[in-house]
């Protein structure tokens, strides 16, 4: 069967497969294949090779959570320029703009935080 | 007199009132007071089986169908054309029944205050007891076969929890010591294997209903059609076409097929030679009657301990000895051969089947009386012989001789009670020889060590072994004399109840294979009188080791019968005593020499043919009964010969285990013919072995730790984490309780719907959301439902 | 290829209320950050101008028609009107904030106009909208500087589970929403208000499957503005939300929110999903489901609020009430006979609610003492013989609110039990004037305290702000204009005309 036969929204369903299998079937193959004989040494949490220490239900400094958020901001700002700039060339002028206010609004952003300290780490 | 009928839900209820004082109340009223609850819910009981007895003899035998109120209409299913009622079955048949389990049960009950006194559980298990009256009460006395399997299932639940009454206690055995939690191991032993058979029963019941479109036995109102015609006394196997249609005869194409009781269409399916689809399978009615049968055949032998699931009965006498009498001989192992009988019509259409419960039942009486031989527990032996009995009794359903099983039940259900009583009478005293014993050994160690306690542990002493009596009957007489009549009755000596049913067994073997040419016959009377040898012989060996000769241990000469609570014990073992002596002449076979002019003979059968249609009344076979009573002295002179001078030798051996001739015979028994075994190594075993796989490689390591540990527990930490407790106290916390939220939500007015909780006000909006949803589809819905 | 919008299709000027706002707000952000600690006293002045200007704007061009944003942005009166009455709402809550924030020293997080505008603007959005995403984005921009500012009293722990509760279930009637325009689009095809009109029409007509995905669809954007809106039974939320937020907050929310979300509600409903009459129905699907609605929301409110001894879960509840009877507007105008009257009554209503509602809370606030406390009803004892203008004031919002006549209140509700009666929901209405009558007892309840018992109403202030003082007295002044001279509404409503049933569309062209 050719795969263009496929109604175009089968595609999603088989990327949302691809996408679930990714990681299901290395782990598992690894945990069904794989001898088990688990120490305490192997068993430890990893955390790039340091070793771990104590609990991991902690008080996070609260500015760690202000560094996620503007970092998810800015994340996601990736995410939106990445297919415009894909796209650029059939887009045109208006898109141009569209970006740029889209930028111009980040940036205030970016000062307003900047402005109000969230940047410092104390 | 018909309204007497009326009275038949106060079985059930009666005990079931009994059951709940002694549970709500029982840790206030007393031992006494429990006891008196108990008893007085089982004499209630009795007394209106009693006035049952004389409703039915007063109106001619009618059967009578009674319905409660509320629940006639109790599964009520108009799509799946799914009616039934709980309706009561006041019969002969069902009567009987009642009579024997209310009975022995009041009898037991009595017994049960002296055996248990002291108990720390002594409430629990009165209402224990009572709520086994009740489940057994509900089995004899439903109308269909859903009430009747409901019955089966809360005796098989009864059962379970009473062989498992004692769970704390760990058995002490002499090979291995302290062995664990064995009763309760017997207890599921007993249940798993119940279950097998359960499986059975289901699946015969499935079949029934499909085939016939109702569970019922008989419609209010209808007579079981053969006993409308003169009735041929041979069994007949061919109906002929003159076979008239029943009183209310509708078609059987009729959507509502339950006009009739199942009986009475299968009576008439034969007739017409019907056929019935299952699907795209047709078969005729006879193989649809022989798969029931079969099926049904399987419960029977869980339930009523046949081969090949028999091997739960014996362990179940760990159990307290009143519910080893009670139950696991008397009533519940019983209700097997109540099905077959209650079934009779399909048996009796399905020969094929007949021959196999035959053949079921003389194996197990063989069986279950050659591995009685070889046992030392008093009660160990009584259990074989009751697998044994109840061999007879299925086999002589499969004979066709329904009368002699019914005989034969009510009969073993009054000595094998004696017996058990009996022996936990023995196993009482010896026990209290036994702390008398060391109570005066624990006074001349404090003489001569000066207070240190005695830390030597020696062999644990085991009361039921029989190595441990002997010679009880010189302190114990009244017990001795009354077990000696149930030992009697059991080995068949005239004129004891034993003899009578036993004989009437035998004699219907035989006149099955002599008259009707039937093979099968011939193998049932042959199995089942060397069955009757053995019995003689084992009985005579358990009365000789247990009372005769000199006390082989210091606890049996200590052995007595006048302890607290033993009085009201050997009073009951009076009455069934007396039972034993007289019940058999209630059924005295015609023909029988001069006992038939002196006694009105087969009283019994007529009784119970007005229910049974298939039931007839028994010759007599003189020659038969010479021979087996005959046959019953000479093994019991041979077990006298035997053990009377040397009971055992070698310390703890039989003597027919030093014999060369005899040494394997007795080891094969002693060894239980190794079934236990077999069961574990071929079926426990493995099963246990791919129950540890399953649970180990799919369910621990991939279930569990893969896919719960890695996947869903880390996602969820994951995501947890991130939403933070406002989330989790809120939202997620929310969803779960929302349930329960809503109704407490609902009930409460107005103002108090304003709880503050988060999750009641999402709660709220989830079902606005559904109420709009709900607002704006409905006209929808009306509209499509006009077009 | 796609087909990218050229510059003229956006067609910024037709917009500009809502733009300038939304534009404002971003540049107030950022000049609010460099002001010097001792300047912070300006942003709310400048927000406040914001305010104005759009507001200048939006009666100038009062009926100026046009589309923006290729279509997805639409002006008309009905826009023009719910502008005004929603920068109304904004330029009052201002006033009172700045009283306010002074008296609770939280005058320096001036970060509170900002977030003010904001929500503004998303009112203003939704009240233009004309594609279902702008409604979905714009109930955003509402949504979360609520949340903020719910909980804008921090450390205050009632702000707190205020905002907190607001949040989560703000969060839960979004997913609603976007629950439902998924709905409506799977149906319909688009996303586009007139778009989704002609998928319902011909989805009627052809009677195809589609129709049980439409209903789905509308009905869970019946819940998620419901919710806002505060109609039960998505209501729960609202006592609590409103007793803890500052109360400039809860005055605004219980006037602007209520604004932009009827004015989304009554675009969607009437502007998208008037064609969908059931056959052998004489009105729209939605209507008689928010006439139970509307029932529901008026008897619960009303009878709720009588056991109410705090002046602000009282108007909570009150709010719910009106809300209740705007409702009912709404679903007059599920009748296509009845239509643009039944809109037009929803707006009157939520004009003259506005100046009475947040009059009632700039009085609230006067009396209110600085910890926050002095918002029991007892508290309003004796308030005549201390402050006999406020107490006269007090009196007449109690009686607008009541709809007694000579208040504005009352043309509210006149106009919307007149559109209810036409439209054939008689009983709703019956229910209306019952409830109007239970609502009496508790708004008289608080005249009673003031004029015929004794006591010291313990007032926080001794004089009155003049930022407060002009809040209430424009708002008296709203109450009574609009009261004694009820032409005034109906010239002004008299352009609002978005209800397109088939007959029009095939009679116009």
């Amino acid at each position: 069967m050719d795969l263009m036969d496929l109604n175009e929204w089968a595609f999603i369903g088989v990327f949302l497969v691809i996408a679930a299998l990714l990681p299901i079937v290395p782990i598992a193959m690894g945990r069904l294949l794989g001898p088990r004989k688990p120490n305490p040494v192997k068993t430890d949490t990893y955390e790039c090779g340091i070793e771990t220490v104590g609990d991991t239900w902690i008080q996070f400094k609260i500015q760690y959570y202000i560094f996620a958020l503007v970092f998810l901001a800015f994340d996601v700002e990736a995410v939106f320029l990445f297919p415009w700039a894909v796209a650029y060339g059939g887009l045109g002028f208006f898109a141009f703009v569209e970006i740029l206010i889209f930028l111009a609004l980040l940036s205030l952003a970016l000062i307003y935080v900047w402005r109000k300290g969230a940047l410092k780490w104390t | 007199m018909e309204n007497l009928a009326q009275l038949v839900p106060l079985v059930i209820i009666a005990p079931l009132i009994g059951m709940l004082i002694n549970l709500f109340l029982g840790k206030y009223l007393g031992e006494r007071g429990v006891g008196m609850v108990a008893i007085g819910a089982a004499l209630i009981a009795f007394v209106v089986a009693v006035l049952l007895l004389v409703q039915q003899t007063a109106t001619g035998y009618a059967p009578v169908v009674v319905e409660i109120p509320f629940f006639s209409r109790w599964i009520d299913v108009p799509a799946a054309a799914l009616y039934i009622g709980w309706q009561f079955r006041v019969d002969t048949l069902s009567v009987t029944m009642m009579l024997v389990v209310a009975g022995v049960g009041s009898l037991i009950h009595f017994y049960a205050t002296g055996y248990m006194h002291g108990d720390s559980m002594y409430p629990r298990f009165f209402v224990y007891l009572n709520m086994f009256l009740v489940f057994m009460m509900l089995l004899v006395t439903g109308n269909n076969f859903l009430v009747l399997f409901i019955g089966w299932e809360g005796v098989g639940f009864c059962s379970y929890i009473l062989i498992s009454f004692w769970w704390d206690r760990a058995q002490k055995d002499k090979q291995f010591g302290t062995v664990g939690w064995k009763n309760s191991l017997a207890g599921r032993k007993a249940f798993i294997v119940n279950r097998v058979g359960d499986f059975g029963l289901l699946i015969a019941l499935f079949l029934t209903f499909w085939t016939f479109g109702t569970l019922d036995f008989y419609k209010p109102g209808e007579v079981p059609i053969q006993s409308v015609h003169e009735q041929t006394r041979v069994i007949e196997v061919v109906r002929t076409d003159e076979t008239a249609p029943a009183p209310a005869s509708p078609a059987l194409d009729e959507p509502h097929p339950a006009a009739m009781g199942v009986f009475n269409q299968a009576e008439q399916m034969m007739a017409e030679g019907a056929t019935v689809s299952f699907g795209s399978i047709t078969m005729p009615i006879q193989t649809v009657l022989t798969l029931i049968a079969l099926f049904m055949l399987l419960g029977v032998t869980g339930k009523s301990a046949q081969i090949p699931l028999f091997v739960w009965l014996p362990d179940a006498m760990a159990g307290p000895t009143p519910v080893s009498a009670l139950i696991h001989a008397a009533t519940m192992v019983t209700a097997g051969v109540y099905l077959i009988v209650r079934s009779q019509v399909f048996y009796h259409y399905a020969p094929f089947a007949s021959g196999v419960v035959t053949l079921v039942g003389a194996v197990t009486a063989l069986v279950g009386g050659f591995i009685a031989l070889g046992q030392w527990d008093i009660k160990k032996v009584l259990a074989y012989s009751t697998v044994s009995q109840l061999g007879f009794m299925v086999a002589a359903a499969g004979i066709g001789a329904y009368t002699a099983a019914m005989f034969h039940l009510a009969a073993h259900a009054l000595f094998k009670a004696l017996l058990f009583l009996g022996s936990g009478v023995v196993i009482h005293a010896v026990e209290h020889g036994y702390h008398h014993v060391q109570h005066l050994k624990e006074g001349e160690h404090h003489a001569e060590h000066g207070g240190d306690a005695p830390e030597d542990e020696e062999e644990p002493f085991d009361p039921q072994d029989m190595r441990n009596m002997g010679g009880l009957k010189a302190s114990m007489r009244r017990t001795y004399w009354f077990y000696l009549i149930g030992a009697l009755a059991l080995a068949g000596i005239f004129p004891l109840a034993g003899f009578w049913s036993k004989d009437e067994i035998l004699a219907e073997g035989l006149m099955r294979g002599f008259v009707e040419g039937d093979l099968v016959g011939y193998i049932a009377f042959g199995l089942l009188f060397i069955s009757a040898l053995l019995t003689a012989f084992y009985m005579g060996r358990q009365v000789i080791l247990v009372f005769h000769g000199q006390p082989r241990t210091e606890a049996a000469r200590y052995a007595g019968e006048r302890a607290y609570g033993m009085r009201v014990m050997v009073n009951v073992l009076a009455v069934l005593a007396v039972g034993t002596v007289v019940f058999g002449f209630i059924n005295v076979a015609s023909g029988f020499w001069v006992v038939d002019r002196i006694i009105r003979p087969h009283v019994f059968a007529d009784w119970l043919q007005h229910t049974v249609v298939y039931a007839h009344p028994a010759n007599a076979l003189m020659g038969v009964a010479i021979l087996a009573v005959a046959g019953a002295v000479i093994m019991i002179l041979a077990a006298r010969s035997i053990y009377l001078h040397r009971p055992v030798v070698e310390g703890d051996k039989d003597p027919l285990q030093v014999n060369p001739q005899t040494e394997g015979l007795f080891a094969l028994a002693n060894a239980r013919m190794f079934w236990d075994e077999i069961y574990d190594k071929y079926i426990v075993v493995p099963f246990t072995r791919a129950g540890h796989w399953l649970a180990d490689r799919l369910d621990s390591a991939f279930l569990h730790d893969f896919v719960h540990d890695v996947l869903l527990v880390k996602t969820f930490n994951g995501v947890a984490r991130l939403l933070g407790r406002p989330v989790d106290l809120g939202i997620i916390d929310g969803a779960v309780n929302g349930l329960g939220r809503l109704a407490q939500a609902i009930a409460g007015p107005l103002g108090r719907l304003q709880t503050g909780y988060v999750r009641v006000y999402a709660l709220s909006v989830f079902i606005g959301a559904l109420l709009v949803i709900v607002l704006l589809l409905l006209p929808l819905l009306q509209v499509m439902g006009g077009n | 290829m796609i087909q990218m919008p050229t510059l003229e299709s956006l067609n910024f000027g037709v917009a500009f209320p809502a733009l300038s706002l939304v534009i404002g707000a971003v540049l107030l952000l950022v000049v609010d950050v460099f002001l010097p600690e001792r300047r912070k006293g300006l942003v709310p002045w400048l927000a406040l101008l914001g305010v104005l200007v759009s507001l200048a704007v939006s009666m100038i061009n009062y009926n100026e028609v046009g589309e923006a944003f290729s279509g997805m942005f639409i002006a008309d009166p009905f826009t023009s009107l719910v502008n005004i009455i929603v920068l109304i709402s904004a330029a009052l809550s201002i006033l009172l904030a700045m009283d306010y924030l002074r008296r609770t020293e939280m005058e320096h997080r001036s970060d509170y106009y900002l977030l003010l505008l904001f929500t503004t603007s998303g009112m203003l959005f939704m009240g233009a909208a004309n594609d279902l995403i702008v409604v979905f984005v714009a109930l955003e921009l509402l949504s979360i500087p609520l949340y903020v500012l719910s909980g804008f009293r921090r450390p205050n722990l009632k702000s707190e589970e205020a905002a907190l509760k607001y949040f989560l279930l703000g969060a839960f009637a979004s997913g609603f929403l976007v629950f439902g325009i998924a709905m409506i689009y799977g149906a319909t095809g688009t996303t586009n208000l007139p778009g989704v009109w002609a998928g319902t029409a011909a989805i009627v007509e052809s009677a195809s499957p589609s129709l049980y995905l439409l209903l789905l669809g509308v009905g869970l954007i019946v819940v998620s503005l419901g919710f806002k809106v505060a109609a039960v039974p998505f209501h729960m939320w609202t006592p609590d939300v409103y007793e803890g937020a500052p109360t400039p907050v809860t005055a605004f929310m219980s006037v602007g929110t209520k604004a932009g979300s009827f004015a989304a509600l009554l675009r969607i409903l009437v502007v998208g999903l008037p064609t969908l009459i059931l056959t052998g129905a004489t009105s729209a699907a939605w209507a008689n489901t928010l006439a139970i609605l509307a029932a529901l929301t008026m008897i619960l409110g009303n009878f709720v609020a009588l056991r109410q001894m705090n002046i602000k879960r009282m108007l909570a509840y009150s709010s719910i009430a009106h809300a209740g009877y705007i409702l009912m507007a709404v679903a007059a105008a599920g009748d296509p006979a009845v239509g643009n009257q039944g809109v037009q009554a929803a707006l009157i209503y939520l004009l003259t609610y506005a100046f009475t509602n947040l009059g009632a809370f700039a009085i609230v606030i006067a009396l209110e003492r600085n910890d926050g406390t002095g918002g029991q009803l007892d508290d309003f004892r004796g308030l005549a013989s201390q402050r006999p203008v406020l107490a006269l004031l007090m009196t007449f919002f109690m009686l607008s609110l009541t709809g007694i006549p000579l208040t504005a209140g009352f043309i509210g509700k006149w106009y919307v039990f007149l559109s209810a009666i036409n439209a054939g929901l008689v009983l709703l209405a019956v229910i209306g004037a019952v409830t109007s009558v239970v609502a009496a007892f508790y708004y008289i309840r608080i005249i009673v305290r003031m004029y015929l018992q004794e006591g010291d109403a313990n007032i926080g202030t001794s004089r009155l702000s003049y930022t407060l003082g002009a809040a209430i007295l424009v708002a008296g002044l709203g109450t009574l204009i609009f009261g004694v001279l009820p032409f005034l509404v109906a010239d002004l409503t008299q352009g609002v005309q978005i209800v397109r049933t088939i007959a029009q569309i095939a009679g116009g062209g």
